[in-house]
């Protein structure tokens, strides 16, 4: 049970922390929403191709894998393990790893944006 | 003509500075850390609930998790709701999983009056459209060269 506890706080802090830091670069930089995912995508890339990023994933659980540079881990993963096996997979293995999230950001969208109406309107 | 153009500017400038409320920096990074550290506890139940609950363990654990995690981002945006928490939380809403779902469907919804293809779907893409390239580019070419270090080492 304490192991539970302690993964949440753990789990809270890296999270955070990845959330304070993007909230550094609002208020310091002029860097916009779109390019700081786009940043730190790439920085989970690049962390997970060196090898580092799946010793934050151990670490912090969700806490790593729910901030977008998680995606950014999944692709890299997937490219790697494909590339083990063939060029084949290791073309093909960074979008089948994003696959699901790709698909549901898809899909859950359109669906919602359809069902949804605008709420900035009433404002 | 060029100088006054200049003073004007200047002038403007700095009445905006004076008029536009100012944020307290400080507090803004406290707002994200504690919402960006509770949508990742949020998160870490869901991966708990999938791999007790399912067996679920690696890549179908980690995908299913940011399913549903999309999911709520989406619907919370649907609702409105997720708009709001931006705006108190700033980069604590947008770096999660659920920013990614909220950037998808907020400008979906925004541009639906400009029809269901053009509108709805076109603008999708807005701000997910970089994410998906260069995620894909970059995955493509971290899979060429393991590929290629795999064969030579």
């Amino acid at each position: 049970m304490s192991e539970i506890v302690l993964m949440y706080v753990k789990v809270f802090l890296v999270g955070g922390a990845i959330c304070t830091i993007a909230q550094l670069l609002i208020n310091y930089t002029k860097i916009t929403a779109g390019k700081i995912l786009v940043y730190f995508l790439l920085a989970g890339v690049f962390l997970r191709s060196i090898g580092l990023y799946q010793y934050l994933v151990d670490f912090a659980g969700a806490g790593a894998t729910v901030p977008i540079c998680g995606f950014g881990n999944l692709l890299a993963e997937g490219a790697i393990k494909g590339a083990k096996k063939s060029l084949f997979e290791g073309i093909t293995g960074g979008i089948c790893a994003a696959g699901m999230g790709i698909a549901a950001a898809i899909v859950f969208g359109y669906l919602f944006s359809l069902i949804f109406k605008s709420k900035s309107k009433k404002n | 003509m060029e100088d006054n153009k200049d003073f004007i500017n200047k002038n403007y400038i700095e009445y905006v500075k004076g008029v536009s409320p100012k944020t307290n920096q400080k507090r803004t990074l406290l707002h994200a850390f504690w919402v960006g550290g509770v949508i990742c506890s949020i998160g870490q139940t869901f991966r708990y609930l999938l791999q007790f609950g399912f067996n679920l363990s690696g890549d179908e654990l980690s995908g299913y998790v940011s399913m549903i995690m999309i999911f709520l981002g989406a619907f919370l945006t649907g609702l409105g709701i997720y708009d709001r928490i931006g705006k108190y939380a700033g980069g604590g809403s947008i770096v999660p999983i659920t920013g990614f779902a909220n950037s998808v469907v907020s400008p979906a919804i925004e541009f639906k009056t400009e029809g269901f293809i053009y509108g709805t779907a076109a603008k999708m893409f807005v701000i997910a459209g970089p994410i998906i390239v260069f995620g894909i580019v970059s995955s493509v070419i971290v899979g060429l060269l393991y590929f290629i270090g795999f064969r030579i080492f």
